[in-house]
């Protein structure tokens, strides 16, 4: 006899619905799709969301929003978390204004620009009453805490595999930056 | 007011910052009482999502107590406590009034193919979030609802999004009656979209993942099967033995960006952020599903293209469904869900840490370190 993909036959249950609601609470009261809220995808009812129904009023522009140019216009409300600022500030203005969300151009030049505002950012901090600290920022410390080596070995983890990169990829550029700044204090102290 | 910032990938702390204002008449400021770290947050996190900046606090998962309204709002006032769905949406745009609230339209100039979200970049509109003292949440007569009496605190932040999309999850599978589901990823969205399935008469529910802990879960919780990928050589070839060759009618990808790979995917995705995520959770999903069945995905992925196996998807006659979940269309339902006991969202808090500790928080949660499944943030001023 041949098996179950090579015939008409749906493989046999495990467990009849009798069984299966009595062994988990709830079972089958979803089973209707008339009961399951985001079916159909979409309904038009205007009301569904209780708001008023007019377009929103607009939030000030106090100053100038960067915005995809796949919008038409500014949306009425949108979010001030973090103006752009700095060389990161001009690329992002820059991948938005001449790249649409189609193009990787705009991801790519958002990431270069999240990048250069860490460094700009790192490097301010520098100059402030709160530098960063890569030791306390990257809560690393809970590894002695929360059982970081019995969380981690001998139990089959896929990632471990990978992990020794992240030390690098958090650690490298700080051991560089010290480097780099040690070898130009010597030569400054040289002179 | 104190609030976690982000200062660079794999670098937060938390610092003052000045307390959120009206900016519009439709806003709320909203004192945050408990807030989660969610698993989409560590793609902020590692700096896999563009457009990320420093200063911007994260948190799309919180409940508090409305400290101020704006001139317009007519259905809260201080003293309310609310939970916040994690989709900032208007109600009234094309998408909002046919129901899709994760794609509202008037939120997000930043993009077109994401709505607004809390605390998670300037990509999806440039929103502080819950991971703070206090949180401006705009259209305060549209997201927030009143957090029922009888429900459990703990309960309520975890409705503001990893238990709406895990029940969403399991709805865009189009689970029929006796249908096999497959999940992958045992994390809390994984959890409760395996749960949903029994909810709509699924007959078999199989969870995959690699960490032990979280199957264990799986099997009280959600009441599933489980295999941890990490002791077969091919999980497909598995799901295929063990779905009687014919692959399972629905499978669920819950696990998204952060998805490990294989060294390439992880380098590419993970480390030089050259895809939108690394796709192995997603390709399995297609490969173990059977031809012309269902695959949902819930897992987050960043806006860049990844190295999805469609070729194989058409092949098969797939149906792909997905969507950031508005949340505020699933709570009634879910309501009853929980106050019926058919869902408890709370038994997967796992961690209960202060603000101030945040970074631990995160490196915890990220490290999987503890046997984490979801931790909770305490603000000071809660």
């Amino acid at each position: 006899m041949p098996s179950t993909p090579y015939t008409s036959e749906r493989p046999p249950r495990p467990e009849s619905n009798d069984q299966l609601r009595a062994r988990i609470p709830g079972w089958g009261v979803d089973l209707d799709p008339r009961d399951r809220p985001a079916v159909p995808k979409e309904r038009l009812d205007p009301a569904l969301a209780g708001a008023p129904g007019e377009f929103p009023a607009r939030q000030p522009e106090e100053q100038p929003r960067e915005r995809s140019i796949e919008h038409a216009e500014l949306t009425p409300v949108f979010g001030t978390s973090c103006p752009p600022k700095g060389l990161s500030g001009v690329i992002r203005r820059y991948a938005y204004g001449q790249y649409s969300e189609g193009r990787a151009a705009h991801w790519l030049l958002l990431l270069a620009a999240d990048r250069v505002d860490t460094v700009e950012s790192t490097l301010r901090s520098f100059v402030s009453t709160r530098p960063d600290n890569p030791i306390t920022q990257t809560g690393v410390l809970s590894e002695f805490t929360h059982h970081g080596i019995g969380s981690r070995f001998g139990r089959k983890r896929a990632d471990v595999n990978h992990q020794w990169l992240d030390p690098i990829i958090v650690g490298a550029p700080w051991l560089l930056a010290g480097a780099l700044a040690y070898r130009i204090a010597r030569r400054v102290a040289g002179r | 007011m104190r609030a976690m910032v982000y200062r660079g990938p794999y670098r937060i702390r938390v610092e003052e910052k000045d307390r959120p204002k009206i900016e519009h008449p439709g806003d709320a400021v909203v004192r945050v009482t408990r807030a989660a770290i969610c698993g989409s947050d560590l793609h902020l996190y590692h700096g896999m999502l563009p457009d990320t900046r420093v200063g911007s606090t994260f948190g799309h998962e919180f409940i508090g107590v409305v400290d101020e309204v704006g001139a317009a709002v007519r259905t809260l006032k201080p003293g309310d406590r609310v939970m916040v769905p994690f989709n900032v949406f208007c109600g009234t745009c094309y998408f909002c009034a046919r129901g899709l609230y994760a794609n509202c339209h008037n939120v997000n100039p930043n993009a077109t193919a994401v709505g607004g979200i809390y605390g998670y970049s300037h990509t999806t509109g440039g929103y502080d979030g819950g991971q703070a003292e206090f949180v401006r949440v705009p259209f305060a007569d549209v997201g927030p609802t009143l957090i029922p009496d009888w429900m459990d605190e703990e309960d309520a932040v975890l409705l503001t999004d990893a238990t709406a999309t895990g029940y969403f999850g399991a709805q865009l599978g189009d689970i029929a009656e006796g249908d096999v589901v497959v999940v992958f990823g045992a994390g809390p969205v994984g959890l409760v979209a395996a749960k949903s399935a029994w909810l709509m008469g699924a007959g078999r529910v199989i969870v995959i993942d690699h960490l032990e802990y979280r199957l264990e879960k799986a099997r009280t919780f959600a009441h599933a099967e489980t295999y941890n990928f990490a002791e077969y050589d091919d999980i497909v070839v598995q799901l295929k033995k063990a779905t009687d060759h014919l692959g399972a009618d629905v499978v669920i990808d819950a696990v998204g960006a952060e998805a490990d790979g294989n060294f390439l995917q992880h380098v590419t995705a993970a480390k030089l952020k050259l895809q939108g995520g690394s796709p192995i959770a997603l390709n399995w999903a297609i490969d173990s599903v059977r031809k012309g069945g269902t695959v949902s995905v819930m897992g987050a992925y960043g806006p860049m293209f990844s190295a999805v196996k469609f070729g194989d998807a058409l092949n098969k006659g797939l149906t792909l469904r997905m969507n950031q979940c508005p949340v505020k269309r699933q709570w009634p339902r879910l309501f009853e869900h929980v106050k019926n006991g058919y869902l408890k969202p709370s038994e997967l808090v796992t961690h209960r840490i202060p603000l101030e500790h945040i970074a631990e928080a995160y490196h915890i949660f990220s490290a999987k370190l503890d046997g984490c499944i979801k931790p909770l943030i305490v603000p000071n001023a809660a």
